[in-house]
């Protein structure tokens, strides 16, 4: 039945393929998480009337972030060749794509970290103060811990677009549902293969935005 | 126990230099209630976020229990933080933990182990009647449930000043009132010296035993409750304990009175402390022959004793209403003779 309808489908290179795609999608929202909201933090910490509120860091690290935010994913990709080659001495595989996952996401989520602590309620962090909490203690019981949900749903956002990015590093040879559904679907004009690459990316995405809504309503106990 | 001496603060902002807190000087007592009341801008929230050194004053010196707050920066601040508590208008808790895990949030600060913390923090559930509520999140609770939290938090780490801002101000009166008795069970229980501020006369009246009044980044005038009640001497301080004594409604009524009665004298009998329990009415009656009508009477309690005030129309002989007039002014009352403007 499913041969009837995906003729040309070769389901082993579509597995590894899909396995490729989960595992570039994993690795970079875990890199990216940890960098986002570390950039997050920064920026939060060092704007207006904040603990480390510093203006030449925070128009610096707001630049650097604008500017990888602003660049298309796919010129990034290119741009980024000479550092991935540097970094791993390859350009080719799952791993060749990271860098440039990351760094084309990690703005991304350290922008909604930022909002997200912004959302927190100034007087909480003050009351943190009035109790003598140092700014390890707040930044890790105060803020971190009451913007989770916003945290949490960010990073879905982000892994559902990190899934689209995986897709197109498949151009620099990483493999993936991406690569496979563009050279072994699109250009040898196997519509079946596009549709079977396509609908796994659909699933992968309803489950990472399933696991995510999940979480966020768990933590969320306002 | 606080000395706050010569303290200014500025605050530069686009239209200029605002004097917050201009030179205010004030010695608050171990153990005793302070208030300081003032509109909303007159200081007195910088003044008290300077206490806890969430503020620094731009000149003068604050000394809590011996500690240079004015001066005092990085470790050395923060632990004294941790024995001047502060609660809150708005409680500031941590939505994301329950009940108990606010009130265990200070002693995590201060490093105290597991077992200690949940002892000190079934201890204090207790204190502010929140037995059973220990594992709901401050969601789940009511506005005077949330500052129950709040307070038992302010003391968990055994401090030796708990200052409040506004501290009952998002509250119904019910639950004000009750907040305001917690307080004052916790001042007498624990010897804790409050500092709190406020724009409401009646938390003054409650449970303050001196209080200090703010305009304009200065204080205009200080004293013990009862004496300023019976005896304010700035417009703004009579303005605030009219808000107590005299409503507006009774000002109205009391000028439709002394139009109606055109014979005779409206008289403001004020008592304070003892002499709110002596039989002057009887006296008066019995001593002269004067018909006393009385028109609207209210004692209010105070932490140094009761207040009230009397409004009374004596109708008699002018001769035998003006002796009567000298009578009340021997006694132990402030009078004062309203008449027609």
């Amino acid at each position: 039945m499913i041969e009837q309808f995906f003729p040309n489908v070769n389901w082993e290179t579509m597995w590894d393929a899909t396995y490729e795609t989960i595992y570039m999608t994993i690795i970079a929202v875990a890199i990216t998480a940890i960098l986002g909201i570390m950039l997050g933090l920064l920026l939060f910490l060092t704007s207006k009337g904040n603990m480390w509120e510093n203006r030449v860091v925070y128009v610096i690290t707001s630049a650097l972030v604008n500017i990888f935010r602003s660049i298309p994913f796919i010129i990034l990709i290119v741009l980024l060749i000479p550092f991935t080659r540097f970094l791993l001495d390859t350009i080719r595989g799952a791993n060749a794509a990271l860098p440039a996952l990351v760094i084309g996401a990690a703005p991304f989520y350290a922008r909604m970290v930022e909002i997200a602590l912004r959302e927190i309620d100034k007087g909480v962090i003050e009351a943190a103060r009035s109790m003598g909490a140092s700014v390890n203690t707040i930044i890790f019981k105060v803020l971190l811990a009451e913007s989770k949900p916003a945290l949490v749903s960010g990073i879905t956002v982000t892994a559902i677009a990190l899934v689209g990015y995986t897709a197109m590093a498949g151009v620099i040879g990483a493999g993936g549902l991406g690569n496979l559904a563009f050279l072994d679907g699109f250009q040898r004009s196997r519509d079946d293969v596009v549709l079977a690459a396509t609908i796994i990316i659909l699933i992968i995405v309803f489950i990472i935005q399933f696991i995510g809504d999940f979480f966020t309503n768990r933590l969320d106990k306002r | 126990m606080i000395t706050i001496s010569n303290v200014k603060k500025l605050f530069d902002t686009k239209s200029g230099t605002i004097n917050a807190v201009d030179n205010v000087t004030l010695d608050i007592q171990e153990g005793e209630i302070f208030g300081i009341i003032g509109y909303s801008g007159a200081g007195k929230s910088t003044l008290i976020r300077m206490l806890n050194g969430l503020e620094s004053p731009s000149s003068g010196t604050i000394n809590v229990n011996g500690r240079m707050i004015s001066s005092s920066k990085g470790r050395e601040l923060r632990q004294a933080r941790q024995k001047i508590s502060m609660i809150f208008q708005h409680f500031n808790l941590l939505w994301s933990r329950t009940v108990r895990e606010n009130i265990s949030f200070p002693l995590e600060i201060a490093g105290v182990n597991k077992k200690d913390r949940e002892a000190k923090v079934e201890e204090l559930i207790k204190v502010v009647g929140l037995e059973g509520r220990g594992d709901a999140y401050p969601s789940q609770l009511s506005g005077g449930q949330k500052q129950r939290v709040g307070i038992a938090r302010a003391l968990s780490n055994d401090p030796q000043v708990l200052l409040c801002d506004e501290a009952t101000s998002a509250l119904d009166p019910q639950t004000t009132d009750s907040i305001l008795e917690l307080l004052v069970d916790i001042n007498k229980g624990l010897g804790l010296t409050i500092v709190l501020i406020t724009h409401e006369m009646h938390v003054i009246r409650k449970i303050c035993h001196r209080v200090a009044v703010m305009e304009n980044g200065k204080v205009v005038e200080l004293g013990e409750v009862l004496d300023v009640f019976k005896n304010p001497q700035e417009p703004i301080t009579k303005r605030f304990v009219q808000q107590v004594t005299e409503p507006e409604e009774t000002r109205e009524t009391i000028e439709h009175l002394v139009e109606e009665y055109q014979d005779g004298k409206v008289v403001k009998l004020s008592f304070v402390g003892e002499s709110a329990e002596q039989p002057l009415i009887t006296n008066l009656i019995r001593s002269f022959d004067v018909q006393v009508n009385i028109l609207q009477g209210k004692i209010s309690q105070t932490q140094n004793g009761a207040y009230g005030t009397l409004f009374v129309h004596l109708h008699g002989l002018p001769a035998e209403v003006d002796k009567a007039v000298a009578f009340l002014e021997e006694a132990t009352v402030g009078v004062e003779v309203i008449t027609h403007d």
